[in-house]
């Protein structure tokens, strides 16, 4: 049995959704989005990139904090809070980048649905504007190396 | 100030940097609607008049009318030259845009869940021999 495709939408005026079938117990899925050890293994930056810190308070009003590393010493860092915690099937958090190439917060919602022996994952990001929302759209990542990248110049000028 | 229009127009203009930021969040915001996608469809099979967009919506021409505004405002639609019907015409370079934006963003997820398949594949089969 092979997993679903991804379905991405962007409906409404500042919402990402995507949806896709995993072909695995909904409690592995939930585990897999909020163990470190796991989440390391496949929440991946840009390509090339690690990730070092993976910090995990599983709680409402806990927080989490992921940093990515580029093999430059480049990194990117983002950090949120939980708001909703329903084990295995729902997860509610904020999330928002060091060095944000989008203004404001954004709201991440994954919801897990059993099928069977698959899971279906419903995640929505709710942006604070539908200008960020179209500005992740556009870049997804390459937005927060560009910021990173900058942040390592300001460190380095101020050394010099 | 004159300066500063001056090179915008020669400058940020061709090489699309704001307009085509301004006519990407038009783009979505007028697909966000399930008619106004539903029109586009339909006008992807050929050219149309309001009367006759407005016959398989079961809508009134007025609410219609009002749909085709903020799609030929986001430049998805313009009209035809026919001053009777005023046919509305499909132009595809903004929806490809907008499509390849979200072919982007799709990727980079997609990539992120082919390590989580091979991830809860590991994981299943460590559960399988623990369970022997």
């Amino acid at each position: 049995m092979t997993s679903g495709k991804l379905n991405l939408t962007a409906p409404g005026e500042r919402e990402i959704v995507i949806t896709r079938t995993f072909n695995a117990p909904r409690t592995l899925v939930f585990d897999a989005f909020t163990k470190p050890e796991l989440l390391k293994k496949w929440m991946l930056g840009p390509p090339g990139w690690t990730m070092p810190v993976c910090e995990i308070d599983l709680r409402v009003g806990g927080g989490f904090r992921y940093v990515w590393k580029g093999n430059d010493g480049v990194e990117m860092g983002m950090s949120g809070v939980y708001r909703e915690i329903v084990v295995p099937e729902r997860l509610v958090a904020t999330e928002k980048f060091d060095q944000s190439w989008y203004p404001g917060e954004a709201v991440g919602t994954i919801v897990l649905t059993e099928q069977g022996s698959q899971t279906l994952l419903n995640q929505t990001i709710v942006y604070e504007s539908r200008q960020a929302r179209d500005v992740v759209l556009k870049s997804p990542m390459e937005g927060g190396v560009t910021a990173g990248y900058n942040r390592l110049d300001e460190i380095l000028q101020s050394q010099n | 100030m004159l300066r500063g229009t001056v090179h915008y127009h020669l400058v940020m203009q061709p090489v699309g940097y704001t307009s085509q930021d301004f006519s990407l969040d038009a783009t979505f915001a007028a697909l966000a609607d399930p008619t106004r996608r539903a029109i586009l469809a339909r006008l992807s099979e050929g050219d149309a008049s309001v009367l006759e967009l407005a016959g398989p919506f079961n809508m009134s021409q007025p609410a219609i009318s009002k749909h085709l505004k903020v799609l030929e405002r986001a430049g998805l639609i313009s009209r035809g030259q026919d001053a009777q019907r005023r046919p509305r015409h499909l132009e595809p370079l903004p929806l490809a845009q907008a499509s390849e934006w979200l072919e982007e963003y799709r990727r980079f997820w997609e990539n992120r869940f082919e390590q989580l398949d091979a991830l809860l594949n590991e994981l299943k089969a460590k559960s399988r021999k623990r369970h022997k």
